[in-house]
């Protein structure tokens, strides 16, 4: 009880601190909204009434202040460029991000564990080399560069799906679960080769210990020997590996977004920050900030749960 | 074992109230959204998608939009007393027809009969009245339509009657009756417009796309289609897979390269984008503050060079602020008043004490890849009279509040659009005291040239001041002018209608699927 407590006070204060920074960056950075939306037209004097209808004239601190009050209170604010309510702006968004996540992610884990126990007990075999530059390749190609290619490939000449005609999540799930999935494909690829490289090594290592020798001196069998006893330890550090990836797959999915055309946060993210909508900014550095963390908290239990010497240290 | 529980389920709890709270406002959000998509599926649904680079972001509320790209969207909802028309004239729109006083300072305009806004009503004198008062208001300072500031009164008349009374005279005044007029105190038009135009605004989704639909009540030839989505695709190789995909049917505003890799599917339709593209000086700064160093500038640059290098030859050389479709004051001339001689541009450096050449600047908005594009020829053809030019990308929020506002800089490759069509609109920014003349320019000649331009009763007198203006910019070279750029648009094949305006706008009620 103690440690969720904790682990809770230390999600809220996470959260805070990344919202101040965020907040304060764009005192940081010059031009403000008011500018912006004037584009071309803007005077000192139509800048500064517009500023003045829209709050910005006010000191950082207090706005600052103004908007922690209403992130507790579940008010999000107005978008200043949308004119609409933040909450309702960015929710439909959040879902599709969401739900590129979630695919990316059980892609990764679906394929990279077979194949990452699979390439340590065949390492040093006729193929080992082959697949270990397979692997490099794949770990050095940027997601927008295999978006551009599985677009190209799935919707130019095979027509699978409809670049840029991405289905209403509500009405249409399959269609777009299936539109995300070529999304998804490429945040995964080099994820993927990125965590059987881990998985390789960290088995192998394990399989060099005394444990793993009496095990199979004591006539138990090599495949045997590795689910029950070896994979339970060499997951430890892929389970935390996998929470980082989660956070850095929403950053991922801001750019392949753009690649795919598919209307989640990352384009609203960008839009936000170059027009200078801080509500909107803000409630997006929040929920990705929560995410992280949520990601690490839950890699800790599952490392718990495969490791019970690790409690330990949480309760403490 | 009772404390991981715990654990977890807040843990659990917590994903859970984040992901039902997004559940719940989506679904709200779907009996829209289901409409989009069954209009989209029906076998001979008469509608386009429409791709746009970016969202109208600035604001829906016409008079306070400014951004190019979104007036050139909201063409379509708002129509003032008076509309543009594919030629450059003006015709009536919401007014009927309009008439001058003797001493050309009160326009009575009559207003059409049965001309509806989207929400049903008719529009009266009193809307009229309204919408112009919202742009003359100048309790902020300025109004917001600069050239309003002349007025005097606005009064309805009658019922179908509306009277401007200005307190000087002038030509121009009646290009900037293409104001939008708007319902009296409605105040929903930054979420909700509401115009008289041939399509009525239906819905958005923040940089996603924005629907609008034939008004059924338009008072004048209405629109072929039924319903037009713009969708939103800033990245450039997303938007030609869009097209290429079929998601799109016709989009403005693209690159050679973007248009030579679309198929058959789709034909070019070349216009112009009537933007002064231009590598504009600070001139009120070192070293562009001598005019053998502009000139000299002007001397290295090659137009048509920048044109066949980063535009595969599409695009007009211009040389002053003015485009080739605004033909009555296009100066045909003045396009080679600076042809490229590098001895010459060094022998002028050399005079203004700069023999080995200087270093500078150039500051470009990094969202607009052609300025871009234009900015880096222009660095190596530079070279070859020794200066050394560095190109700075900034965004375009920084290049608003720094270069166009804080005016510090020294130089910077954009491109300068007419908010309307007048010459004014372009030119009256290089007088000296007006607030948005960002390249510091300050000609005695020429601030004593534009008032006589507004003080000029006769067309054709003012005409040939305005092209004297536009002389004085080329021979004290302002600016290196360079180009109007072509203005690509892919139209799937079977769409036509698509037609051209000398200001940036994209006219969808002319577009048609063939018979």
């Amino acid at each position: 009880m103690k440690y969720a407590a904790k682990r809770i006070a230390m999600l809220l204060l996470t959260m805070v601190i990344v919202s101040f920074l965020a907040f304060a960056a764009f005192s940081l950075i010059s031009g403000s909204a008011a500018e912006i939306m004037l584009g071309t037209q803007a005077t000192p004097e139509k800048v500064a009434a517009l500023e003045k209808e829209m709050g910005l004239d006010r000191p950082l601190l207090v706005r600052y202040g103004e908007w922690l009050l209403g992130f507790f209170t579940g008010d999000l604010g107005t978008s200043l460029s949308y004119k609409q309510p933040v909450w309702e702006l960015i929710a439909p968004k959040v879902l599709v991000t969401l739900w590129l996540s979630i695919l990316s992610f059980l892609l990764i884990a679906a394929v990279s564990i077979p194949l990452g126990v699979r390439s340590a007990r065949r390492a040093g075999g006729r193929l080992d080399g082959v697949s270990t530059a397979l692997n490099q390749f794949c770990m050095a190609v940027p997601p927008f560069f295999t978006g551009i290619l599985l677009t190209w490939l799935f919707s130019t000449v095979l027509r699978w799906f409809t670049h840029g005609k991405f289905p209403n999540l509500g009405t249409d799930l399959p269609g777009a679960v299936k539109y995300l999935f070529f999304a998804a494909i490429s945040i995964a690829i080099p994820r993927v080769a990125m965590t059987v490289r881990m998985l390789r090594s960290t088995v192998l290592g394990e399989m060099q210990k005394d444990y793993v020798r009496t095990a199979i001196s004591r006539g138990n069998d090599r495949s045997g020997v590795l689910y029950r006893h070896v994979l339970k330890n060499a997951l430890v550090p892929v389970v935390t590996f996998l929470a980082q990836t989660m956070a850095e797959i929403v950053a991922g999915s801001i750019v392949v977004e753009q690649v795919f055309a598919i209307p989640g946060l990352g384009r609203l993210l960008v839009a936000s920050i170059s027009n200078r909508d801080y509500p909107v900014v803000q409630a997006i550095v929040v929920i990705l900030a929560f995410w992280v963390v949520l990601a690490g908290t839950v890699a800790d239990l599952i490392n718990q749960r495969i490791d019970p010497r690790l409690r330990l240290g949480g309760d403490a | 074992m009772k404390k991981k529980l715990m654990a977890f389920l807040l843990l659990a709890s917590l994903l859970c109230a984040a992901l039902t709270g997004c559940g719940g406002s989506s679904t709200e959000k779907t009996p829209e959204d289901g409409q989009t998509q069954g209009g989209s599926t029906g076998a001979v649904a008469n509608e386009i998608t429409v791709g746009i680079a970016q969202d109208l972001d600035d604001s829906l509320d016409p008079h306070l939009a400014v951004a190019a790209g979104t007036k050139e969207v909201m063409f379509n909802v708002f129509e003032g007393l008076m509309k543009p028309t594919s030629t450059g004239d003006l015709t009536p729109a919401v007014a009927e027809s309009y008439t001058v006083s003797e001493d050309r300072l009160t326009y009575t305009f009559t207003l059409r009969e049965g001309v509806k806004f989207h929400n049903g009503d008719e529009v009266t004198a009193e809307d009229v009245v309204y919408s112009i008062n919202r742009c003359a208001d100048t309790t902020d300072g300025t109004p917001l339509v600069e050239a309003f500031s002349v007025i005097q009164s606005v009064e309805a008349v009658d019922a179908r009657t509306v009277a401007i009374t200005i307190s000087e005279p002038s030509n121009e005044f009646i290009s900037y009756m293409t104001t939008a007029i708007l319902p009296a105190d409605y105040d929903q038009q930054d979420t909700a417009p509401v115009g008289t135009g041939p399509f009525k605004f239906v819905s958005r989704a923040a940089q996603d796309n924005i629907v609008l639909e034939k008004f059924d009540e338009y008072w004048g030839t209405p629109a072929y289609l039924d319903k037009v989505t713009f969708k939103i695709i800033e990245n450039a190789d997303s938007l030609v897979m869009s097209l290429q995909s079929g998601a799109i049917d016709l989009c403005s505003h693209l690159t050679s390269t973007q248009v030579a890799q679309l198929g058959d599917d789709f034909y070019v339709a070349e216009g112009t984008m009537n933007l002064v593209q231009a590598l504009y000086l600070n001139n009120g700064e070192k070293p562009f503050d001598d005019v053998r160093v502009r000139q000299a500038l002007c001397y290295a640059v090659d137009k048509q060079g920048i044109i066949d290098l980063a535009f595969d030859g599409y695009g007009s050389p211009i040389g002053s602020s003015m485009y080739p479709a605004f033909g009555k004051y296009f100066d045909e001339d003045l396009i080679n008043y600076y042809t490229k001689d590098v001895e010459k541009a060094k022998s002028l450096l050399a005079e203004a004490g700069y023999p080995d050449g200087f270093s500078m600047t150039i500051t470009v908005p990094s969202n607009y890849q052609p300025h871009i594009d234009t900015a880096q020829v222009i660095v190596e053809q530079l070279k070859e009279i020794g200066v050394t030019a560095e190109i700075q990308l900034v965004e375009w929020g920084t290049w608003l509040s720094d270069v166009y506002a804080g005016r510090q800089f020294q130089s910077t490759v954009v491109g300068v659009d007419a908010s309307n069509m007048t010459a004014r609109a372009l030119l009256e920014r290089f007088s000296s005291t007006a607030g948005n003349n960002f390249i510091n320019y300050n000609n005695a000649e020429y601030d004593k040239l534009f008032a006589a331009a507004l003080a000029s009763y006769d067309d054709a007198e003012q005409t040939a001041i305005y092209k004297q203006m536009l002389e004085n910019l080329t021979v004290n070279a302002a600016n290196v002018y360079i180009q109007d750029l072509a203005d690509l648009v892919a139209v799937r094949q079977g769409l036509e209608g698509v037609t051209f305006y000398p200001i940036y706008v994209l006219d969808l009620s002319t577009v048609r699927y063939a018979e």
